[in-house]
């Protein structure tokens, strides 16, 4: 893989390809159509396209029959894992973007420029993934630009999420797009992009704290449905709080897999790096779910509903609250005192587990907790999101094999 | 000074405060979800007396005329429907249902089930196309031109009485009881089930008259009645109002529901968003400029020291 990668930044290969050197260099990473196809057999690739062998007919069938041949949706369940999983786990994980983002560019915290670009990728394909389930999930996604431009529902939170989901991805695509014109060459646009960077991530930060904590927002209105345990006023905090150590621990597992899949050279001095944004990431998470933990009870105790702890459900939310906030937070602690960055990255895994158990509890597990008809998920609807997902890593794979986004690219060096 | 600086202040807040309200709320209709609106004074409503209804389902039958919905699995007459709890669906907007009623030596007791048109709806408030409207004369109505079907409102219903056609591949739409919209804007026009029930257990008129008609009810007969009307102040007030022998949790009515209207329930958070689109470039532009200082003095420090 890295050969293929430092295909791209050999300069002066170009000339020698002539007329087809454009596509030879930006797309067959410096190999001849045959070599390139021949390099594509890879064992990620074959699962990769087994995927969509078997789930691209079923994302037709979806809309070719409807949401009732292919989900188990019903009147009183009308949310799935679409919107649980894709839709409000997808955007809490992708919150490294604006979290790295602003760290760098607006609190000037250099160090972590090394993993912006690829917090941002994450970011910013995270979001595209949620978009794409919802394009799945919704009744008429032909109508999605409907909120913005043909008929405006102020009073809904959804109306937020929907504009500022839009606006972030648009903002997202500019703060990435540095990389983008450093691998065409456009020199001029990459120093407008750079210019406008500060400018973005404000407006990053921005629309991200309100489209995080409105996803919470949007169970407020369901107080008799969602159990009492996870209701509260609190949870547009939750979830923005949350976002935060999500995004954080995203970014330490994104850079570890990042630097052992695509990048093979033993560079001490990057691995050096590394660990050291590794152990930042990790004590600024620890700080981050204490606070969130203590949000949570404080949530308890402010709707006083201590009497549903003994409950299965509520041995279920001490379950979440205790090992996956709770000790993740401590870990981190304990990890970075200790200087293991294993234990820092072991324990990214469960605050991500943990983010995304509370997604699912919200949206699915605690939701109308005490109804008889319960919504479990068809194999279509897990099979069209794991089809999604694996779309979003091939994408993911073929952008960071080609775009300075793991490493600066040679002729602009670091200063992006 | 320091008064005249305070109203200042005040008039400042309460101007920016203004227009931000007025952008959330630029659209008349809809600024009734967000604040207090006491709502028409004429608006409609509809009273289903549980003690009188027989359970004929001639209701049902009506309201599949009435809406041109697709013939039903079993005759409308067929009481074998009954031991299952049903619920509205998108084809049959409303339902009868049994419910066991030990008080009264057996005999079961039968509610009417449909959408309750509340006075402040929450799916109104949760649509983010303005789908669905609460309308001067007190229906909750639904415009499918603009829906893009995302469930929102099925999910912040707090009686979950909306239902989709999910079967539907290309115009699935959000179905539920309109109260007869286009009948009841007519002079004299009542809704199919009301002018149905041969019983007159569901009666169609004016909200107001309709509380003074349950009232005078549970007083002249206040061993037949729960004395309460369920729907004059749940969930902020709807539209349909219930009288019953037995507890309404009984008949499939919930209980916590509340009083307060739901669109109260985002109500802050909607208000605190232009405190963060106008504060956060504020405080991040501040903070950006606090770590550029730092770094500027930073640097003067290791020139200084070379020097």
């Amino acid at each position: 893989m890295s050969v293929n990668y430092r295909g791209l930044i050999r300069p002066g290969a170009a000339i020698a390809g002539g007329e087809r050197s454009w596509i030879r260099e930006k797309i067959f990473l410096g190999q001849s159509t045959g070599e390139y196809l021949k390099g594509l057999i890879t064992p990620f690739n074959i699962i990769a396209a087994l995927i969509f062998w078997v789930g691209i007919p079923v994302m037709v069938i979806r809309f070719a029959e409807g949401l009732a041949a292919t989900t188990n949706l019903t009147d009183s369940n009308p949310w799935g894992i679409w919107i649980g999983f894709d839709m409000m786990s997808g955007v809490a994980l992708a919150a490294g973007g604006y979290v790295i983002a602003s760290a760098v560019y607006i609190f000037g915290l250099k160090e972590y420029r090394p993993v912006a670009r690829a917090a941002v990728l994450t970011g910013f394909l995270g979001y595209l993934l949620a978009v794409i389930g919802l394009l799945f999930d919704l009744g008429r996604p032909w109508r999605l630009p409907y909120p913005m431009f043909v008929s405006l529902g102020v009073t809904s939170v959804l109306f937020l999420v929907a504009w500022h989901v839009a606006l972030y991805l648009t903002t997202q695509f500019v703060e990435f797009s540095p990389a983008v014109f450093e691998w065409l060459g456009w020199k001029r646009w990459r120093r407008w992009a750079i210019r406008i960077a500060l400018g973005a991530t404000i407006f990053g930060v921005m629309l991200s704290t309100l489209h995080q904590s409105a996803l919470g927002a949007l169970f407020l209105l369901m107080p008799g449905k969602l159990h009492p345990l996870w209701y509260s006023p609190l949870i547009p905090v939750f979830f923005f709080v949350s976002s935060v150590a999500a995004g954080m621990s995203m970014v330490v597992i994104e850079s570890m897999l990042s630097h052992r899949i695509f990048l093979n050279h033993d560079d001490a001095e990057h691995s050096k790096k590394l660990e050291n944004i590794t152990f930042g990431l990790g004590k600024a998470a620890s700080l981050v779910l204490f606070t969130y933990f203590w949000l949570k009870i404080i949530g308890v105790m402010h709707s006083n509903t201590w009497s549903y702890i003994g409950t299965p459900l509520g041995n279920w939310f001490l379950v979440e609250i205790l090992g996956f906030v709770l000790l993740p937070s401590l870990l981190f602690l304990y990890a970075t005192r200790r200087r293991s960055v294993g234990l820092v990255r072991f324990t990214a895994v469960i605050t991500v587990i943990g983010i995304i158990m509370n997604r699912l509890n919200m949206s699915m597990i605690a939701f109308r907790w005490d109804m008889p008809d319960r919504y479990v998920p068809a194999w279509s609807e897990i099979l069209i999101t794991v089809t999604i997902l694996t779309f979003g890593l091939v994408l993911f794979k073929w952008i960071v094999n080609r775009l300075p986004v793991l490493e600066p690219h040679p002729e602009y060096g670091d200063d992006h | 000074m320091s008064v005249s600086r305070r109203r200042f202040l005040q008039g400042a807040a309460a101007a920016a405060g203004a227009v931000m309200l007025n952008t959330l709320s630029s659209n008349p209709v809809q600024a009734s979800a967000v604040e207090n609106f006491a709502g028409h004074p004429d608006r409609f409503g509809m009273l289903t007396d549980t003690t009188l209804c027989v359970g004929c389902r001639a209701c049902e039958r009506a309201c599949n005329r009435a809406n041109d919905l697709p013939p039903p699995e079993k005759r409308f007459a067929d009481p074998s429907v009954f031991p299952e709890e049903r619920k509205p669906s998108a084809d049959a907007w409303t339902v009868v249902n049994q419910y066991e009623a030990p008080v009264l030596g057996g005999s079961p007791v039968y509610r009417k089930v449909q959408c309750m048109h509340c006075e402040e709806p929450a799916c109104v408030s949760s649509c983010l196309v303005g789908a669905l409207k609460k309308t001067p004369e007190g229906a909750v109505v639904y415009n499918e031109n603009v829906c893009i079907g995302c469930r929102y409102c099925m999910n912040a219903c707090p009686f979950t009485m909306l239902a989709y056609s999910y079967d539907d591949p290309v115009h699935p739409a959000v179905r539920k009881c309109v109260m007869c919209y286009d009948r009841i804007v007519k002079d004299g026009g009542v809704p199919a089930c009301a002018s149905a029930c041969p019983v007159q257990a569901t009666i169609f008129g004016k909200r107001s008259e309709l509380l003074e008609i349950a009232r005078s009810r549970i007083k002249n007969n206040p061993t037949r009645y729960v004395n309460h009307i369920y729907g004059e102040h749940e969930a902020g007030g709807t539209g349909w109002l219930y009288l019953s022998t037995v507890p309404f949790e009984n008949i499939g009515l919930p209980a916590n529901v509340g009083k307060q209207p739901y669109p109260e329930f985002t109500r802050d958070f909607l208000l605190s968003v232009p405190v963060v689109l106008v504060g956060w470039p504020a405080l991040f532009m501040g903070l950006n400029a606090l770590s550029k200082r730092r770094e500027k003095l930073a640097l003067e420090n290791k020139d200084g020291e070379k020097k």
